[in-house]
């Protein structure tokens, strides 16, 4: 199980919830796992073609994970997934 | 120490010959006096350990004890002591200068001083200069820095506070908004008084009130692709709290272009990120966000809300990230992005890495043209909202 990191702006779509566990062997599965839970981040993650949206940004933990293995990357019990999109409030 | 033990004699070496080893590099330079003698007059890069204090500080000035450490003080006594203190302290390679700095200025050789600085400012950066790591020759820096900051809004009004309390020498403020009442709950450098006026002209009178060492440059307008060189250009560092995404790309372009590093923080309800990015030693805007939000992904502040206080912390990150590039001291938030969290009060660090395919930093990145900074293939479509 890990923890997924919810964005303030995706947690209208997660009733509010700043943080989902969610199951998975790798990111991909994860965030499937967290569309499954709340069908309305889906369309604010996933691309019609099924890859992540370029705006959203994922990471294993600290790391980046367009610099792992993008959505295959493993992912063991107690790992965090961030999900961070850009903000331009000032 | 045992009585019988031979105390190991100092080395004693003269000013020129201490120049000589000083110019060569390597070497640590301490200053064996008191902070008020340090403060009128020291050698460049001297570190200030008083005597009473030594015991306590030297491993933190000289941490190294097999560098090359010169001693030096007023005339050559008290760091003759502190340099035997150290060779019992393990220094291996110890020296002191022999007549002190008083010797040292009668050959001619070069000290900081602080006849840059009034008796005024000598008082007012006091806490400042008391600090190894800024000292005299640090406040300087800051009093001579150009700082221009992008907004002066949620971020940019504490940041300004911090920056002109500093003694930021010059600090440009570009916006093109006038104070509003709902600004006053983050935005502390307005006040009720001055609703209606141009928040440029607003923190220009707050900042001249705290600290007449701030030369004020307004910049009441906006950036476009056809000022933003112009206007950043005279400028060391850029602080970047806009409040939209064409003027973060935008900046960003034009920074990487003219190699300004760019403190950037963005908020957003009890959330904030920051970030420093300088070009083409880490990453840039694009590196970490190539492609900007959809509308529906990008609320507003004032469509959401924000916490003012968190503002308020966001923005004083930004002035600590910028006092240390001015100062060149410390750890700036170079290939990291701090993500703050006010409601878990949680501090979040995630790695950010040069993309070699980034479009404007990457390996094979093209000049671009003036007009085309701060476009982005698909921008007007993702940002019609």
């Amino acid at each position: 199980m890990a923890t997924v990191r919810i964005p303030p702006v995706l947690r209208q779509q997660t009733g509010g919830q700043p943080e989902v566990e969610a199951d998975g062997s790798n990111v991909g599965e994860v965030l499937r796992a967290l569309t499954a839970a709340h069908p309305d981040t889906e369309a604010q993650l996933f691309g019609e073609d099924g890859d992540l949206n370029r705006y959203v940004n994922v990471y294993l933990n600290d790391e980046d994970v367009r610099v792992l293995d993008g959505l295959e990357t493993s992912v063991s019990d107690g790992d965090t997934v961030v999900i961070l999109p850009a903000m331009a409030g000032g | 120490m045992a009585p019988t033990e031979i105390k190991q004699q100092v080395e004693e070496i003269e000013p020129f010959e201490a120049q000589q080893e000083i110019e060569g590099g390597d070497v640590v330079l301490i200053d064996t006096r008191e902070p008020h003698e340090y403060q009128e007059a020291h050698l460049e890069n001297g570190k200030l350990v008083p005597p009473g204090l030594l015991g306590d500080e030297i491993a933190t000035a000289a941490p190294n004890k097999s560098a090359r450490t010169i001693l030096y003080c007023r005339s050559g006594n008290r760091s003759y002591k502190a340099a035997e203190q150290l060779q019992a302290l393990g220094y291996e390679d110890v020296a002191s200068m022999a007549g002190g700095i008083l010797a040292w200025q009668e050959q001619g050789l070069p000290v900081v001083s602080t006849s840059g600085m009034t008796a005024e400012q000598r008082d007012r950066y006091s806490r400042h200069t008391l600090l190894p790591e800024v000292g005299v020759d640090g406040q300087l820096k800051l009093l001579n820095a150009k700082v221009l900051l992008l907004g002066a809004g949620g971020l940019g009004a504490p940041t300004a506070l911090y920056l002109a309390a500093a003694g930021i020498g010059t600090l440009g403020l570009l916006d093109d908004d006038v104070v509003d009442a709902s600004n006053l709950q983050r935005q502390v450098i307005h006040n009720t008084e001055r609703i209606g006026m141009p928040k440029t002209e607003s923190a220009r009178i707050f900042i001249e009130a705290l600290n007449p060492d701030v030369n004020v440059v307004e910049h009441n307008l906006r950036l476009d692709s056809g000022n933003i060189i112009e206007l950043i250009e005279d400028y060391d560092v850029i602080v970047d709290g806009a409040d939209n995404f064409p003027t973060r790309y935008l900046l960003n372009d034009a920074s990487v272009r003219l190699r300004k590093p760019i403190v950037s923080a963005s908020i957003l309800s009890f959330d904030g990120q920051i970030s420093t990015f300088v070009p083409f030693e880490g990453p840039c805007y694009r590196c970490l966000y190539p492609t900007p939000p959809p509308a529906e992904l990008a609320p507003s502040c004032s469509a959401n809300g924000v916490l003012g206080v968190m503002a308020g912390t966001m923005g004083t990150l930004q002035a600590n990230e910028v006092i240390k590039l001015v100062l060149g001291v410390g750890e700036p938030l170079i290939g990291r992005l701090l993500l703050y969290e006010a409601l878990g009060t949680r501090f979040t660090e995630l790695k950010v890495r040069r993309d070699p395919e980034c479009p404007i930093c990457g390996e094979n990145a093209p000049e671009i043209a003036d007009e085309d900074l701060g476009k982005f293939p698909d921008y007007d479509a993702f940002c019609a909202g």
